[in-house]
């Protein structure tokens, strides 16, 4: 392996970690407050993604110029958040937080069975692409190595941002710490005034926006198919479960890491690339099965 | 909590009477070994369906834990790679040599992957077999030289005692067959249940602290009755594959997988008779529904399976149960 290559690989690596760890984000934050595993998360990604492609292609074709596509991706995920995180939340979740685990987790299957369906039904099976903005943003040269600036700067920028405005979000402001207090004891958070309800909407409209969000963002950077949100409900949650449930630093790391993982192997072994994120997963978990960053739950007995 | 209640509960809560419902299944047993000479047209129809409620037999022992995998079509496509590797191997090899290897395959994955699945429970194992389903389907996918890739490969009639059989001879025995399999293997589970070690099996679902208690390991309780719910799905898998005479990557996609949950929850989570009496309805419904409702089959599935999880928790059979309960007390009180 060449210098080329290894900062070729570095940079997949990067771009693709960051486009992970920003639909993990939603699927651990969500999981930290509600204990929920939203399955449905993987679908909300890939209506994000569709959704976006969508709207590009109307307002490219009614002669906006491409740069719109950006603020766009922001509407589509922020749609994916109100239309169809909410209505989840309210009328399904809501039902069941007092159900065993295993049925909650068989309701969230469900809605993505539902929505892998309305995904055909809306855009059929045939591929999208939509690249506007990706080449709207132009290419970089570093080390020798020419890359889009979308997948290199401005990814890893949206994730990091991201980062650490939640990070500011939930432990600064009120309703951050509305989050935190519900998401430690929902009882004493009730008791002394939160509501709770509003806190787990809000929680999930915030978490499936960040779905959407990701599929935005990956929208130019892939081509878009039906069977796109099990792979990605799946990765995402390869990337959460190695850092912990609920642990949203750790996912970044881990995000980092398995992307890395994937994007060497794809030069150096390209059939394992889509192995080595799992296999990551379970070396870590055999060694820590709570994740790496993870704490061993206290029994009740 | 009602530990107690409901670990010393037998497997068949509540009806009242055993020798009804020995007698129901029976004459189901008959009606399904009559199909080949009353409705010839439904007898491959039927044998898919025998071989799915296999399949989701393994995933209702799972239930008994309050566990779901999300990924056991895994065993049923190993099973049934397996069975068309060996016929590749070993052409004209015999149809009992094929499900004993595509049975011993599956579980000796069940065990490989139970060994690191038993540690968790809930989201984790769940998400977990997925996972695992996943890696093998990529598998499938990527090494087509090996797998045939997404075409998949052949699985040429194999012989059967030595004989080889017509098409509508072997068809008539691998339907034979499945029954026997459907009876033997479900009285199997059946006593498995009762049996000590599936008692402990189940008490994972209500109070497994407990279990350490009593000094057992519930990982070992777990991992034995996730080896039987792999080898259960290796029985299914070799089935379907030898049915439809060719295997595919899509054996071990996550829709196979959510179709077994799904119809184990429709059938009645947890129950033998369940497994098979939701794998039919489903089979039927499936194959007249999908002229008009292809496109939104899945849409129908997730929508039924939520109105059954927030309103008939314990699927047909509960309603069944429900129904004959309601009954016995009438004549009760007559």
């Amino acid at each position: 392996m060449n210098l080329t290559i290894f900062v070729l690989a570095l940079f997949d690596g990067i771009a693709y970690a960051a486009l992970v760890f920003i639909v993990a984000l939603g699927l651990t934050l969500i999981f930290g407050v509600m204990r929920i595993l939203n399955v449905a998360h993987g679908s909300l990604y890939a209506i994000g993604a569709y959704a976006t492609v969508s709207l590009t292609g109307a307002f490219l074709a009614m002669g906006f110029a491409p740069v719109f596509a950006f603020p766009l991706m922001l509407v589509s995920a922020i749609l994916v958040g109100v239309l169809l995180g909410g209505p989840i939340e309210w009328l399904l979740l809501r039902r069941i937080y007092d159900k065993p685990e295993v049925l909650q987790l068989l309701v969230t299957f469900a809605v993505f069975m539902i929505l892998e369906d309305v995904q055909r039904l809306a855009w059929g099976s045939q591929p999208y692409f939509q690249a506007a903005a990706l080449q709207a943003l132009g290419n970089v040269t570093l080390f020798g190595v020419t890359y889009t600036v979308y997948q290199l700067i401005l990814l890893p920028a949206v994730a990091l941002t991201l980062l650490l405005g939640l990070r500011f979000f939930l432990r600064r402001t009120v309703i951050g710490k509305l989050i935190l207090a519900t998401t430690e004891d929902r009882e004493a958070a009730q008791s002394i005034g939160i509501d709770a309800d509003k806190v787990f909407l809000l929680t999930f409209i915030v978490g499936a926006a960040l779905a959407g969000l990701g599929g935005a963002l990956a929208s130019p950077t892939t081509s878009i198919l039906p069977g796109m949100g099990a792979d990605m409900i799946v990765l995402s949650f390869a990337v959460v479960a190695t850092a912990g449930l609920g642990q949203i630093e750790g996912a970044a790391l881990t995000a980092l890491l398995i992307g890395l993982g994937r994007s060497f192997a794809v030069y150096v072994w390209p059939e394992t690339a889509v192995l080595v994120p799992y296999l990551i997963m379970v070396l870590v978990l055999l060694v820590r099965p709570e994740g790496l960053f993870g704490s061993p739950a206290a029994r009740k007995i | 909590m009602d530990t107690v209640s409901s670990a010393a509960r037998p497997q068949a809560p509540a009806t009242g009477a055993p020798g009804l419902r020995l007698l129901a299944t029976l004459l189901a047993v008959a009606a399904l070994g009559a199909v080949p000479f009353v409705a010839p047209t439904m007898q491959l129809l039927v044998n898919l369906a025998l071989a799915k409620g296999l399949a989701v037999m393994g995933v209702t022992v799972l239930l008994r834990a309050g566990q779901v995998s999300f990924g056991h079509a895994l065993y049923f496509a190993v099973a049934a790679y397996g069975g068309a590797f060996l016929m590749a191997a070993m052409p004209g090899a015999d149809l009992l040599l094929l499900l004993v290897a595509g049975v011993a395959g599956a579980t000796l994955a069940g065990l490989l992957v139970g060994l690191f699945v038993v540690r968790y429970r809930g989201i984790f194992f769940g998400m977990l077999n997925l996972a695992f389903s996943m890696i093998f389907w990529s598998i499938l996918e990527k090494f087509y030289h090996i797998t045939g890739g997404a075409d998949g490969i052949r699985l040429p009639r194999p012989t059967v005692l030595g004989m080889e059989l017509g098409r509508g001879d072997f068809e008539l025995v691998l339907f034979y067959l499945s029954i026997a399999l459907m009876l033997g293997l479900g009285w199997f589970t059946i006593r498995w249940f009762a049996s000590p070690m599936g008692q402990l099996f189940q008490t994972i679902k209500t109070n497994e602290t407990r279990l350490e208690y009593l000094g057992v390991s519930p990982r070992r309780a777990l991992l034995s009755g996730y080896l039987l719910s792999a080898l259960l799905c290796g029985a299914g898998g070799v089935i379907m594959g030898v049915a439809q005479g060719v295997v595919t990557p899509e054996y071990a996609w996550w829709i196979r997988s959510g179709e077994m949950v799904f119809i184990a929850v429709l059938g009645g989570s947890g129950s033998v008779q369940g497994a098979f009496i939701g794998a039919l309805i489903y089979e039927f419904v499936r194959t007249y529904a999908s002229a008009f409702a292809g496109d939104v089959w899945q849409m129908l599935l997730g929508g039924f399976l939520l109105v059954i999880i927030l309103f008939a928790p314990r699927g047909v059979i509960g309603i069944v149960e429900a129904i004959g309960r309601r009954t016995a007390r009438s004549e009760d009180t007559r």
